[in-house]
């Protein structure tokens, strides 16, 4: 009789440890997939406890000032540079002693500089950029140390530290040679490309959260348009005879598919953009000018299929997020089968997709909520810079040892600033 | 020198070969006879003869090959000829890195030779939308959908057709399992069995006897002796799911059949009443029954029908269509051009479990009666309120009845119009001749009661089909005339003979 009972009992254990487990899953399909990308499953990592940041106090000149001048810059999409400065200002990973500091964070606006219609103007910034790590430098011994190696920049422009916004002149400049060893945290990533180091992190583009959730819709309304777009395919101010904006890709999307009723594209401005993208199969996102976009982030939030046409390009956090398996790619020459691809891909894929995007770990990771939430982008930055933890022996120079040649650069960015 | 600036202009018209144009622009140069000049001069004049000899322009072959050498990276369009001309800016490769195949400069927009939709692809893009839909229900819809089983009442009459195919095709748009019980007076016919066997659904098709009388009050009356027949036969086969009533006429919204999923034993929904004349006054809403002092007086422009709530959600009372200022203008028979009003409370507002209807009384709640017990006797069953002892246990649906999903209509032709067979004009007409007067007779069929009215009657021209004395109309073949006549009071009797 005790023995049944132990049996029982062990037997009873036994169930309640597989149920929990959950090694039994009866229902048909899960509703979300866990997203693991090449450096394993790290979206919800916690980086708390596993680096230290130290913010370098520079004068308001840098960064309030700038805000104050233009509050602008709180709402376009290179925002992410100011929250992450007030993030880690009340973070737990900042610390006040620099000696115990993994990572120093220089907080300068460099992309605060606006045009009359909100586009930022880059001519100031690699001065700016010179001035604060001039500052640092001399009242700190911690760049010297290292000459950089272990701070970070955030850097969200068009081509990231090179600072300007048309490509070739991007590419003419190439990266403030200051910013050589530091890490640069930028929304900008093309491979190959002179722009991008090769340890960046790549951080989606800011886009405001509370909007966004204030357009939410019942999940249960229909997907009932098959391919959707809103943007210019033709830039006449800047390129009017065409195949300059967008390497030419957005003009053919527009020529080849303009009659298309699958396709709902054009260069309005609707009221209803955000639920128009939630009733939605496959959002496009071309490039632009630059390779990268907000409308990815938006894609990725209102669980409509990114299609990425961006030849090379390295979307945010890469070694986190499995892109390929989110996300749908057509090289910019296979514009103009667009439609046949987009249709050949099997429906068992495309649901796994959405399965993917409905995951909410994915959500979070695109956005920037203030205040910040776990697994947000902010966190994701972290992170990343905790995974290139510990520093690299190397890094730390022997006295006398000089790397960067402070007087390398175009003439006019010496000019103080 | 003519010739000189035409073979520029050749040059720079060859879109595709763009990279051509750079070495002749430069050698190209005003009117001074250089060696350079003459060469080009010879050379031009050997193509053109080339050319005359083979057919074609031989010169665009010799630059393509001599030139093709030093294309730019930037891609040239090989598919389309729509291609605007490009100034060549050539590209600049990134200076240090590994080659990349992305390229700064001009590119060519791509364009494929038919820029239109494939249906083939349009086709597959629409199973892809059926899937994804399919899922997005399965996850965030109904989880449990119970088979939707809808009753409706008709009988073989000119708008049938009209009618009846607009309930079929909302039915068959049901994401749900669908039983159709559609109760015919007068006996199943042929007419209506091939009408509804074409929608594919499961049906039930019974028969009712009784012919559908030509007053609107009695007809009203069969309808609800035929709904509760159709209930009987949800006893009867043990159906089981929810039973709504789509009377033909009616129209409904896909979404009402997403609502009723929620009901659990009795549910309300609201009913909105299109019962217009041409553009007179709007029906006001009205509370009947109500206990909370719940206003809601604005003047709707659509009558509706349907339960009522307090602000807590709780049914209350009913709203409903106040007939009085109509009633004198209404329509008595079937036919008549005036509105036709509904009754106080429509059956088609009303959902049940059809578990009610089941014969065991051990899981039913104690406040259902049983079919038999009700209908006895020729009463008049207003609405399915009758089979419940209590009804204040009704759930009200679609937000407590501030969602309007449905709508209720009566219009029909006169009740001895004619129509051809099944709308099948068979065999096909040899000559069709305007008559000058309808096959019928303008008076009204005559009814029970003789109340003065003022009636309406459209003296119309309808096509004929040709008898055995053809040969006499052909003569007559008039323009179609289109006549109103409006009596006056008294109901005129005039026969006319026709063309017979």
């Amino acid at each position: 009789m005790r023995n049944r009972r132990w049996v029982l009992a062990v037997f009873l254990l036994f169930i309640e440890f597989c149920l929990r487990i959950e090694a039994f899953k009866f229902h048909r399909t899960q509703q979300t997939e866990r997203i693991s990308g090449s450096a394993g499953d790290v979206l919800e990592d916690d980086p708390f406890g596993r680096l230290k940041v130290f913010v370098y106090e520079l004068p308001s000149k840098y960064n309030k000032k700038i805000l104050q001048k233009d509050p602008r810059c709180l709402n376009h999409m290179f925002a992410a540079e100011i929250y992450m400065h007030r993030f880690l200002l009340s973070s737990p990973v900042r610390t006040l002693n620099p000696e115990e500091a993994d990572w120093f964070y220089t907080p300068v606006y460099t992309t605060c500089d606006l045009t009359p219609n909100g586009l930022p103007l880059p001519f100031k910034s690699p001065r700016m950029m010179r001035s604060a790590i001039q500052l640092i430098s001399s009242n700190w011994p911690y760049w010297n140390r290292t000459e950089g190696a272990d701070h970070f920049f955030i850097t969200p422009h068009d081509f990231g530290a090179c600072f300007h916004y048309l490509e070739e002149k991007a590419i003419e400049r190439g990266i403030l040679h200051l910013l050589q060893r530091a890490t640069l945290v930028q929304t900008f990533g093309q491979r190959n490309h002179v722009c991008l180091k090769d340890d960046s992190i790549i951080i989606p583009p800011y886009a405001p959260p509370q909007k966004m959730q204030a357009h939410l819709i019942p999940p249960s309304t229909p997907r009932s348009i098959f391919v959707y777009f809103r943007g210019l395919f033709y830039d006449v101010g800047n390129d009017p005879e065409g195949g300059y904006y967008a390497r030419g890709a957005r003009a053919s999307v527009w020529e080849n598919f303009k009659d298309n009723p699958l396709f709902d594209i054009s260069t309005e401005h609707p009221t209803t953009y955000y639920e128009d993208m939630q009733r939605a199969v496959f959002c496009l996102c071309p490039l632009g000018w630059a390779p990268w976009s907000p409308r990815l982030v938006e894609a990725v939030i209102f669980g409509c299929i990114p299609v990425i046409i961006a030849d090379d390009i390295v979307l945010p956090f890469a070694d986190a997020i499995p892109w390929e398996e989110i996300g749908v790619f057509v090289a910019e020459k296979d514009v103009p089968k667009l439609d046949t691809i987009l249709t050949s891909i099997p429906i068992d894929e495309i649901l796994r997709k959405q399965r993917l995007l409905a995951n909410p770990s994915m959500k979070q990771a695109m956005l920037f909520p203030q205040p910040a939430q776990p697994r947000d982008a902010f966190h994701q930055i972290l992170n990343g810079l905790a995974r290139k933890l510990p520093h690299d022996k190397r890094v730390y120079l022997k006295s006398g040892d000089k790397f960067l040649n402070w007087t390398a650069g175009p003439v006019a960015d010496l000019k103080p600033w | 020198m003519k010739q000189l600036t035409a073979l520029q202009q050749q040059n720079r018209r060859s879109n595709s070969f763009r990279n051509g144009s750079s070495p002749l622009d430069s050698t190209v140069d005003g009117a001074i006879k250089s060696p350079a000049t003459i060469f080009w001069l010879v050379i031009h004049g050997l193509c053109c003869l080339i050319s005359l000899v083979l057919g074609f322009r031989f010169s665009r072959l010799v630059f393509f090959l001599f030139f093709s050498t030093s294309s730019s990276p930037s891609t040239t369009t090989i598919y389309s000829p729509i291609q605007t001309t490009l100034p060549s800016v050539p590209g600049r490769v990134p200076v240090e890195r590994n080659m990349s195949r992305v390229v700064v400069g001009r590119h060519g927009i791509l364009i494929r030779p038919w820029p239109h939709p494939d249906p083939v692809e349009v086709m597959k893009a629409h199973k892809i939308i059926q899937r994804v839909q399919l899922e997005q229900r399965s996850e965030y819809g109904v989880k449990s959908p119970r088979t939707v089983i809808a009753i409706t009442p008709t009988y073989v009459r000119t708008f049938q057709t009209l009618h009846l195919t607009g309930v079929m095709h909302s039915l068959m748009n049901v994401h749900y399992d669908l039983v159709w019980i559609v109760v015919e007076a007068g006996g199943v016919t042929n007419e209506t069995a091939s009408l509804i066997r074409k929608s594919g659904l499961r049906i039930i098709h019974v028969g009712f006897d009784g012919k559908m009388p030509v007053l609107w009050e009695d007809r009203h009356k069969l309808e609800s002796k035929m709904r509760l027949h159709g209930l009987r036969v949800v006893k009867e086969q043990r159906l089981d799911g929810i039973v709504m009533f789509a009377d033909d006429s009616n129209m409904h919204s896909l979404e009402l059949f997403d609502e009723i999923q929620n009901v659990r034993w009795v549910g309300a929904v609201s009913v909105g009443i299109l019962a217009h004349s041409g553009g007179s006054e709007d029906g006001e809403l009205q509370m009947v029954g109500g206990e909370d002092s719940e206003k809601d007086e604005k003047k709707s422009q659509v009558p509706v029908q349907g339960p009522a709530c307090n602000s807590s959600d709780h049914l209350v009372g009913w709203h409903t269509f106040n007939t009085q200022p109509f009633l004198e203008r209404s329509a008595r028979y079937i036919g008549d051009r005036a509105i036709v009003l509904p009754r106080k409370l429509e059956w088609a507002g009303f959902v049940l479990n059809s578990r009610l209807l089941w014969e065991e009384r051990l899981n039913k709640p104690v406040w259902v009666k049983e079919i038999e017990e009700v209908g006895t006797d020729g009463e008049d069953v207003e609405s399915p309120l009758s089979l419940l002892k209590d009804t204040s246990v009704v759930e009200p649906l679609g937000s407590c009845g501030r969602k309007i999903m449905l709508w209720w209509l009566r219009v029909e032709a006169r009740a001895d119009s004619k129509f051809p067979v099944r709308w099948i004009i068979d065999p096909p007409l040899d000559i069709t001749v305007p008559a000058k007067r309808t096959p019928w007779p303008d008076a009204p069929p005559e009814l029970p009661s003789s109340s003065v009215e003022k009636v309406i009657i459209t003296q119309e021209n309808t096509e004929k089909r040709a008898t055995k004395s053809g040969p006499r109309r052909k003569r007559s073949s008039r323009k179609r005339k289109h006549t109103t006549k409006v009596l006056d009071e008294h109901i005129t009797s005039t026969k006319h003979s026709g063309d017979n």
